[in-house]
């Protein structure tokens, strides 16, 4: 009879743990899901913003076609990927990037756009989104390490493995080594 | 980070525990001495707890914000402020925004309340957003949501509440002894008198002194160390130490004190609100750390992971006390600093801090502006009822 309840016991104890593995899992899971929602709030906040960048720098801008041009095209590309995976996603809001800091590299060279309201509140507006999708993608990236290790460890691993827990996938934004800008230099044509 | 929660409390669980027996004791021992009855005693002093708690539970972030005469701002109020705010909360993975306010107040100051992470607000003075670049006041901004995150507030809070019960307990008890203590010698010799009543009158007198010294330490023993924790978690959430530290240091340096602020809402504060000048906080009776212990623990780490805050405190302190246990620390390894970020406000900087500020002053409180075609902008009282305003500039007549 004793043999029976130690049995029954010992089965209880490894339903239990099941139950709480399996349920951490799970939670762990959802976090990472949540954290990926963010970045995508905060990559689609930056999408609607240059619009508004570009309207605000254009009257200001007019040499600058190409750098605008870019931008959108970038922009466009980053659109379309909206429902890729980290990996693609990573590439295309890289390149965004890039478009962007050089947009903003430009704008130095002019003090009206510089001192214009409108342009400061963007600036302000732009930062925060460039902060907030770093933000967001340190949060990620931190829940999913979290997950992978509970998904990697004893004894957590073999109810990973039983119950299809998936390894997650790590979010970088890929920032393409900055080409070589032309350098336009007047010195020589002076002398 | 949610085994931090756990470990946190579990040690904190026992801290409110003693605070909890020390309340008990009291009311036990007042009730043996008043009224014959410990257990009468006990349960007197446990609803004026519950009384207490339960105001405290839902209108103690009310009543702290009102208390210190805080204002809510709307994003377009002060879009730094907000902006800031935001991407602590996206750091830190709180799932709902706290509702942001603002004290009008030139002392350098930030706390945060609410009793659930869901339902969080987080306050900071007007001498702090004039003074504090953006790394700085994200790193003060993330400290306070480390403390909505790690649900120091409510603890805090409830803290306050069964710390302010023991004391207002003990402070009522030796009117008691004091003025009434005549009536209640003629009833016990009436009845024979005994040693024990004695002895329970000796231990009643010594446990009334005690107990509110005694609970006064386990709060702040519960409250600094939970400073430690938030700074651990702001450099964290922020992956920029020295942005807390420069704070930290600006705010130690500024002489102004907080006006609207009382003992029970001081651990609630980033610092604490009654330092004297040239103190060292280094002793029992503070709320907080010591503010250079601080500022050299963040400006010791070489990464922005828990890790290393803890190697940090132990360097800094000479202690071999763990700090984070490990199994939150393996969580958050190799978590790298960044550099500094840019300014976007237009130079010099202060002053255009100072302007965005006083704006948002002038909006949480209503005033209306009229832009005069001279260029002035006059600035109207919530309270001016008249339908035109002279430009004190140009003389022209302005419609309201």
């Amino acid at each position: 009879m004793t043999v029976v309840w130690v049995i029954l016991g010992i089965l209880a104890i490894l339903i239990i743990a099941f139950v709480v593995i399996f349920n951490g899992l799970v939670r762990l899971r959802n976090q990472v899901k949540n954290a990926w929602a963010q970045i995508d709030v905060q990559l689609k906040r930056r999408h609607d913003l240059i619009p508004n960048l570009i309207e605000t720098v254009k009257g200001y801008m007019k040499y600058e076609r190409a750098t605008l041009e870019a931008i959108t095209k970038a922009r466009t590309l980053a659109q379309q990927a909206s429902s890729a995976g980290p990996a693609e996603r990573g590439k295309v809001e890289g390149e965004l990037s890039t478009a962007l800091n050089r947009l903003l590299a430009v704008a130095e060279r002019y003090p009206d756009l510089k001192a214009s309201q409108n342009f400061m509140a963007l600036q302000e507006e732009l930062a925060s989104t460039e902060n907030k999708i770093s933000f967001s993608r340190q949060f990620y990236n931190d829940s999913v390490m979290q997950y992978n290790n509970q998904t990697q460890m004893f004894p957590s691993n073999i109810i990973a493995a039983m119950s299809g827990f998936k390894q997650g996938e790590f979010f970088e934004v890929t920032v393409p080594a900055e080409k070589e800008v032309p350098k336009v230099d007047f010195t020589d044509s002076v002398k | 980070m949610w085994q931090q929660i756990q470990s946190n409390r579990t040690r904190s669980i026992f801290l409110v525990i003693g605070m909890g027996i020390l309340l008990a004791l009291l009311g036990y021992l007042l009730g043996l001495y008043f009224a014959d009855s410990g257990t009468v005693g006990l349960i007197f002093a446990l609803i004026i707890w519950a009384i207490m708690s339960l105001v405290g539970y839902f209108q103690g972030d009310s009543i702290l914000l009102a208390a210190s005469r805080a204002r809510k701002i709307t994003p377009d109020d002060h879009p730094r402020l907000y902006n800031v705010v935001e991407e602590m909360k996206i750091a830190s993975g709180l799932e709902a925004m706290p509702a942001v306010y603002i004290m009008d107040d030139p002392a350098l100051n930030a706390f945060a309340t609410g009793r659930n992470p869901k339902k969080a607000t987080v306050a900071v003075t007007s001498g702090l957003l004039q003074k504090l670049n953006r790394d700085e006041l994200q790193g003060v901004v993330g400290h306070e949501m480390a403390h909505v995150k790690n649900r120091d507030v409510l603890l805090m809070a409830m803290c306050a509440v069964l710390l302010g019960t023991i004391v207002m307990l003990a402070w009522y008890a030796s009117r008691f002894f004091i003025f009434g203590g005549m009536g209640r010698t003629r009833r016990s010799s009436s009845s024979g008198g005994s040693g024990g009543e004695a002895i329970i009158a000796i231990v009643a007198i010594v446990l009334m002194i005690l107990a509110p010294i005694l609970a006064q330490f386990i709060y702040l023993a519960l409250s600094r160390r939970r400073e430690y924790l938030a700074a651990a978690s702001s450099a964290l959430y922020t992956r920029y130490p020295e942005g807390l530290a420069s704070a930290l240091e600006k705010i130690a340096a500024s002489t102004d004190q907080l006006k609207s602020v009382n003992q029970a809402t001081a651990p609630m504060y980033i610092i604490n609100p009654f330092r004297k000048q040239g103190m060292s906080a280094d002793d029992l009776t503070s709320t907080h750390p010591p503010i250079s212990k601080r500022i050299a623990i963040l400006r010791s780490m070489g990464y922005a992971s828990y890790e290393d805050y803890s190697k940090a405190y132990q360097q800094v302190m000479h202690t071999n006390k763990v700090l984070i246990p490990a199994s939150v620390i393996a969580a958050t390894s190799g978590a790298r600093l960044r550099a500094e970020q840019p300014e976007t406000l237009e130079k010099p900087e202060d002053v255009q801090r100072v302007r965005e500020t006083t704006n948002a002053l002038w909006n949480v409180h209503n005033y209306r502006i009229i832009q005069c075609p001279c260029g002035a902008r006059l600035r109207l009282p919530p309270s001016y009822k008249q339908s035109e305003i002279k430009c004190p500039h140009c003389g022209r007549i302005n419609p309201v």
